[in-house]
């Protein structure tokens, strides 16, 4: 893991939900992105629920959602989202403020 | 009114929308299972056209539904609605509307890689499952544009979310932001092409007029004018404007004008029901006692009487009656008549013609008088095509409709009085007459169809029990009123005396003739009666003479005979 350093509270836990609606191509691939980047950015301090709208559809209005996939930062406070399949690391660290990113 | 609403070949499904006139202008309502586009600029009333759709649905036609605000938060909106009478929350509790306020903001939100919109979707979905929802709302869907960066994406979202709407068989409503140069903003109505209707908020004169045009409407016939509606405290209401059709049932009854001596000038003893009457007049001539007499007379038979007037108010106009000897308010308190006034400036005209014809179809009155229609402003040309559906609409209802219009004093008939004309069925002409330092007033009736009616010209007097017609010397000089008629009311008055004197005088004579001819009489036959006594006597005494001359005679005899 090196070339993470994280700044400030290092500790930070990241609490994530990540919305998708059904199996289809653009969810997987946004699952699949998340988890590779909580593996390499956010070790052991982050959980990630994940709800299919498909089976679960009364839950898309509790956290705003409109576009499919959406990733919710629940924890640390202020709620963030992030939408689309995840495919733009570079993009995602930004929106969920993981400092000190560096290559 | 409108002809058949389902002419033949008419093969698409209405949703009716419930909203007063809409139904009409669209021959049914909303193509039902199909979106509908509701576009306008700010504060044109598209939300509350689309709550209105919905509520009506829930609350008259049995059909739930579903609101998806984009701009308002669900509180707000029932707030909002409620103030205009819709028990919002009472349709939400029972399960027969959802809302679904759906928030998207756009600074926080951060885009990485492909998406698309299928939450919306599901949560449209969800709403619509959990209701059994007929009618759908979306309001507004242009804010997605400023939520979401991609366009492309959200284009092809909206396409897909139309489609899927129609496929699923709900009736919908989206509303969008008026765009220049096309009718919406970023060009929704290339996805939503069944129907669009826009609305329009036009301010002329710092007056605003609300208008309604149905732009188009695939498979079915409509109105296409604009239509001007009302957004107020009985919520949304449509006047349609060309429902002027001459086909409406006429009545032969009669209804009095209130005046007696007026009903007299009229060959049938009144105005047809369900005929228009203009009554011209100066100022001051008495156009609002003549309304008032007919107000009353109409409230005597029983009937319901409405009156909408623009220069008095109705505590004010009922006080003033009171001086003439007409009092209205038992009418009122008896709910048999309806005051409505308001000041010409509050609305646009057609503004009032459309409140005008909701009260109209409120209180449903027999008899209805506007007081005066020159108070309503605009263009002239306007002016009179709104009178006229005006007019047309109270026709076809059979009510009895009384205008009054004001008029320069001298009685000229200005061109606005002439184009008024020949929407009218009678005309009641009211004028001053001006003449030795007096003003007096003449009435006259200058048209009434279907009767013939006096051709004279009546000076009329407004006494405190009310007005009353009186007749009109016409000599060399023109018309007598006034006190130049009093005066010769004078002379002839003095000439019928002269002429009494006249007779009697000739009387007495004769009387004093007859008497001294029956007293030469009686000296005639007293001097017959002393003639025949004369006679008598001298018959007497000739008797007498003859037996004394007997007696004479015989004496002498004896005294002869015993001397032999």
């Amino acid at each position: 893991m090196s070339g993470i350093a994280t700044a400030g509270q290092a500790d930070e836990h990241f609490n994530l939900r990540l919305y998708i609606a059904g199996q289809t191509p653009k969810s997987l691939a946004a699952i699949a992105n998340l988890q590779t980047l909580c593996r390499e950015h956010l070790p052991g301090r982050h959980s990630i629920e994940i709800i299919d709208l498909r089976e679960q559809p009364e839950l898309a209005a509790r956290d705003q959602v409109v576009a499919i996939p959406t990733l919710v930062r629940h924890l640390p406070p202020p709620l963030k989202r992030i939408i689309g399949n995840l495919a733009n690391i570079e993009k995602v660290l930004v929106g969920l403020e993981i400092n000190g990113v560096t290559t | 009114m409108f002809s058949s609403p389902k002419a033949a070949g008419e093969a698409i499904d209405k949703s009716p929308t419930g909203i007063a006139g809409l139904d009409q202008v669209t021959f049914g309502g909303l193509p039902a299972g199909r979106p509908t586009l509701v576009c306008g600029s700010a504060g044109c009333g598209k939300t509350l056209f689309a709550m209105t759709f919905l509520v009506n649905g829930a609350a008259q036609f049995g059909e739930s539904g579903v609101f998806m605000s984009f701009e308002e938060r669900t509180e707000d909106l029932a707030t909002n609605v409620a103030s205009l009478g819709y028990d919002v929350a009472g349709l939400v509790d029972a399960g027969k509307l959802m809302f679904d306020f759906v928030r998207v903001e756009r600074s926080e939100i951060e885009e990485s890689g492909e998406y698309d919109l299928e939450g919306l979707f599901v949560r449209l979905d969800h709403a619509i499952r959990s209701t059994g929802a007929k009618r759908v709302v979306l309001d507004t869907i242009e804010a997605l544009f400023s939520g979401f960066g991609d366009s492309t994406i959200l284009r092809a979202e909206l396409r897909r979310l139309f489609a899927w709407l129609k496929a699923r068989g709900v009736t919908a409503i989206i509303t969008a932001e008026r765009g220049e140069g096309q009718l919406t903003r970023h060009g929704i109505e290339e996805y939503v092409s069944d129907c669009v209707i826009l609305l329009d908020n036009r301010v002329i004169d710092q007056i605003t007029t609300r208008r309604l045009r149905v732009v188009k409407y695939r498979g079915s016939a409509h109105g296409t004018n604009e239509y001007p509606f009302l957004i107020d405290e009985g919520g949304i209401s449509v006047l349609p404007v060309t429902s002027a059709g001459l086909d409406y049932a006429v009545s032969s009854e009669v209804v009095p004008t209130g005046v007696p001596d007026l009903d007299a000038m009229l060959g049938a003893g009144g105005f047809w029901r369900g005929s228009s009457v203009l009554v011209t007049g100066a100022p001051g001539s008495g156009k609002s006692t003549l309304s008032a007499h007919f107000l009353d007379a109409a409230c005597k038979r029983g009937e319901r009487a409405m009156a909408f007037v623009f220069e008095e108010a109705p505590a004010q106009i009922m006080r003033n009656m009171l001086s003439a000897g007409i009092d209205l308010r038992p009418h009122v308190d008896a709910g048999l008549l309806r005051f409505e006034a308001a000041r010409p400036s509050l609305y646009g005209f057609e503004m009032h013609l459309t409140r005008m014809m909701r009260d109209v179809n409120d209180f449903d009155p027999q008899v209805v008088v506007l007081d005066p229609i020159t108070s309503l402003r605009g263009d002239e040309v306007e002016l009179q095509t709104t009178l006229l559906r005006m007019v047309d609409l109270l026709k076809a209802r059979g009510t009895t409709a009384y205008f009054t219009s004001l008029t320069a004093g001298d009685g000229t008939i200005t061109q606005s009085d002439s184009g008024m004309s020949s929407l009218m069925d009678s005309w009641l002409s009211l004028r001053d007459i001006e003449a030795s330092g007096e003003r007096n007033r003449g009435l006259y009736v200058l048209k009434a169809r279907g009767m013939s009616h006096s051709n004279q010209i009546r000076e009329y007097l407004i006494t405190n029990s009310g007005v009353h017609l009186v007749d009109v010397y016409v000599g060399a000089d023109g018309v007598l009123t006034g006190s130049a008629r009093a005066n010769q009311e004078a002379i002839e008055a003095a000439e019928a005396v002269s002429r009494a004197e006249e007779v009697d005088r000739r009387q007495r004579a004769l009387a004093r003739k007859r008497a001294t001819i029956g007293r030469q009489i009686a000296e005639l036959e007293a001097d017959l009666g002393a003639e025949e006594a004369e006679i008598e006597a001298l018959g007497r005494q000739a008797d007498l003479r003859e037996q004394v001359l007997v007696g004479d005679r015989s004496a002498m005899a004896a005294r002869r005979g015993a001397a032999e």
